[in-house]
């Protein structure tokens, strides 16, 4: 079965960004696939390649990094919600004129479209977050 | 329906809420701090109880056990599952409705 992934929450705020990734996990392990994970409001702050959590921690920008490397999973950052947080990828860095940018690895920005698309495409569209 | 509930009955109302909208088509998982709905002898256990005679109420093991708790202090009938549970529950319902 093709499921879809709302992330509203940022990492290390609560629980949702944990349970959306455990989630996915367990999907990707009963034989399921994961089209997209949609990152929105906070949950943008999920696709920072900044983040240094303490070593004896999890790192959640770099697990989502590396299970969407693993089962080829679309990371989708809401651009509208990126821009207002500061999350930056190459392209929006020249088209806003900024110093830096901090996506991590598999993540990319786009538009609310991709949350959409992810409903008509997957079979299960489930969110997380606050 | 699958409903998700993620938060204390004693911090938000939407385990209520739901409660008061579901059918027997329905079955409610909940998960993070909305494990403390599933617990016994607590002011929102009786609704609880009434709607189990609607619908199944599952909660999700991994949440309980992080909050100290284990299946003794839930009220009966209530399944406890893993995250592999919450994936088949997903799969069994058609529709999905997360309560944030």
């Amino acid at each position: 079965m093709i499921f879809g992934i709302l992330v509203n929450e940022g990492p290390y705020q609560h629980q949702a960004s944990d349970s959306a990734y455990l989630f996915a996990k367990a999907a990707i392990e009963e034989g399921h696939t994961i089209f997209r994970v949609f990152f929105y409001h906070d949950g943008v702050n999920n696709g920072t390649r900044l983040a240094t959590p303490p070593q004896d921690d999890r790192h959640i920008p770099n697990r989502w990094s590396e299970l969407a490397n693993e089962h080829n999973i679309d990371l989708v950052l809401c651009v509208a919600a990126a821009q207002r947080r500061g999350m930056v990828d190459p392209d929006e860095m020249k088209r806003n004129k900024k110093d830096a940018d901090n996506i991590a690895e598999k993540f990319r920005i786009s538009g609310l479209g991709q949350l959409i698309e992810a409903g008509v495409q997957a079979e299960r569209l489930i969110t997380f977050g606050d | 329906m699958l409903h998700t509930v993620n938060k204390s009955p004693f911090e938000k109302n939407s385990l209520e809420t739901c409660l008061r909208l579901i059918d027997d088509n329905s079955a409610i998982l909940l998960i993070e701090d909305g494990v403390y709905g599933a617990l016994k002898n607590t002011s929102i256990s009786e609704t609880v109880i009434d709607a189990q005679k609607i619908t199944k109420i599952y909660v999700l093991g991994p949440d309980l056990k992080a909050r100290g708790l284990d299946k003794s202090s839930l009220i009966s009938n209530i399944e406890v599952i893993d995250y592999k549970g919450f994936v088949n529950l997903t799969v069994e319902n058609e529709k999905i409705q997360n309560w944030l």
